[in-house]
């Protein structure tokens, strides 16, 4: 095995064991999206009306339209919570041990990343199948196929935590950050109403929507749990992964980045 | 081959020159003591030769390999034992070691039999199995330095690795890695503010504000315990 399989193997193992002995954050990281499914859901489903757009081929009920937005918060929460840990490990210590390794930066850093996005589904699945058990039956085989999607959107949205890691320099920043980011992306998006109910309130909030990487990695979700894809949610996905990324390890580069800016 | 070897570095943040012009060397088996106040310049120093930072003027060579050229290499010839602790507290001690071998390219069997190595160097055998958190503040840094010996490396960086440790494990600790210059031949350079970490025929480099104030072997310097005393004069005259 080469060294580069070595050190990504061992990054995913650690990650998954520090994730059995987290079985807190586990059950945090669960409670968001069903409180969202099982409260906000039955409250606004009477109220929020909704035709029949693709991929869905018949009348929906709301449970079933916000569910794979629902997903992807999971994976944006999680994105930033591995990016806190992140500004956590590198003011504590143990990403510098892992920095130190002799192995290239970048690919230290996608490993992480990967590990990141791994925790990130398992609790994807967990829900997908409280869901399920709740009453919301998705075509069988959909529950496949979203697999490489929430790979692609967990990439992406792992490679934006970790820009912003890469960008505050103080942990207590972390909180302000994480406001200013996860609410705007996350309601600025389909995941809670389709483009064409928001373009009946306001044909620039529809625009914002429409450009936010955020909506494309829901619709990419939303499609491939109905074995579709959608190749241009796809194309704006990957695009904004490799964006991201970019600025992440620039933000990581020990000659150019900004962790040379003085931190304590 | 000098072990470490360290040739006009510079470096500043933003308007503040952190480090001007340091040249020093560590040769195999030769334990240098970096003594600096807060604030010399010696975590600055430790970030540079650990690449996390990379400074725009001067060089830094590991056994012969140009840091900034060959950077894996040269990282490769490294054990570094961090100010801050940075093991996983809910893994295990054997655990600890294995995702450090895995991170340095062993293999399992090649970490195992390493970390066992490694253990006993440290006279940590019979821990093995146990939880990092359940360790006490000195085993945890005894650990921490086995695990940074588990590449083989040629040279040990330890920043103010006794920092909060008690009287009897700060002597356990010094007089291990005392014993690993004498014994193995590795070079080490050690980072403190505390001068009876020191001893007599140690290397001694003074850093601060910056700069290198003094190097020489520690009985030359300050003969007779004085050291202390000749540290605290050298850093007050050099005060603006």
């Amino acid at each position: 095995m080469s060294p580069y399989w070595r050190a990504l193997s061992a990054i995913l193992l650690r990650e998954a064991l520090r994730f059995v002995t987290q079985r807190e954050r586990f059950l945090a990281a669960l409670v968001r999206p069903l409180v969202w499914l099982v409260v906000f859901a039955a409250g606004f489903r009477a109220a929020l009306g909704l035709s029949i757009t693709p991929p869905y081929q018949t009348y929906i009920t709301y449970e079933t339209y916000i569910l794979p937005g629902l997903v992807a918060m999971i994976l944006l929460f999680n994105a930033m919570q591995s990016a806190l840990s992140l500004v956590y490990d590198r003011e504590m210590g143990s990403m510098r041990l892992l920095l130190t390794a002799p192995l290239p930066r970048w690919w230290l850093l996608f490993c992480k990343l990967l590990a990141g996005v791994l925790v990130s589904i398992l609790q994807a699945y967990a829900f997908l199948g409280i869901a399920w058990a709740y009453g919301i039956r998705l075509p069988p085989m959909g529950y496949l196929w979203v697999l490489p999607a929430l790979v692609v959107v967990g990439l992406m949205l792992g490679a934006v935590g970790l820009f912003l890691a890469s960008t505050i320099r103080q942990l207590e920043n972390f909180a302000g950050v994480m406001n200013f980011v996860i609410f705007p992306v996350f309601f600025l998006s389909t995941a809670l109403y389709p483009l064409w109910r928001m373009a009946e309130s306001s044909r620039l909030l529809r625009d914002i929507c429409a450009w936010n990487p955020f909506s494309h990695a829901v619709e990419l979700i939303r499609f491939a749990l109905y074995l579709r894809l959608n190749t241009e949610a796809l194309g704006w996905v990957a695009l904004s992964f490799a964006a991201f990324l970019a600025l992440a390890l620039w933000g990581f580069d020990p000659a150019r980045g900004i962790m040379t800016r003085k931190t304590r | 081959m000098a072990a470490l070897e360290v040739t006009g570095l510079s470096f500043r943040y933003g308007r503040k020159e952190a480090l001007k012009g340091v040249s020093f060397a560590v040769q195999p088996g030769e334990f240098c003591a970096l003594l600096g106040p807060n604030g010399a310049g010696k975590s600055t120093l430790f970030a540079l030769l650990t690449r996390l930072f990379v400074a725009r003027a001067g060089r830094i060579a590991v056994m012969g390999q140009d840091l900034q050229a060959r950077p894996l290499a040269a990282l490769a010839q490294m054990g570094v034992v961090f100010q801050q602790m940075t093991l996983d507290l809910d893994l295990s001690v054997a655990r600890n070691l294995a995702y450090f071998g895995a991170l340095h390219g062993l293999s399992r069997r090649e970490s195992a039999a390493r970390a066992q190595e490694v253990l006993a160097r440290l006279d940590m055998l019979e821990r093995a199995g146990e939880k990092a958190r359940d360790l006490n503040g000195g085993h945890r840094r005894r650990l921490e330095i086995a695990r940074a010996l588990m590449h083989r490396p040629r040279l040990l960086l330890l920043d103010e690795p006794t920092v909060g440790l008690d009287a009897r494990a700060r002597a356990s600790i010094t007089a291990h890695v005392h014993a690993l210059a004498r014994e193995d031949g590795l070079a080490v350079l050690w980072a403190t503010h505390l001068v009876d970490e020191v001893a007599a025929d140690d290397t001694v480099l003074i850093l601060h504000q910056g700069e290198v104030l003094e190097t020489g072997r520690a009985r030359d310097i300050a003969p007779e315990n004085g050291l202390a005393a000749h540290f605290m004069a050298l850093t007050e005259e050099a005060l603006p």
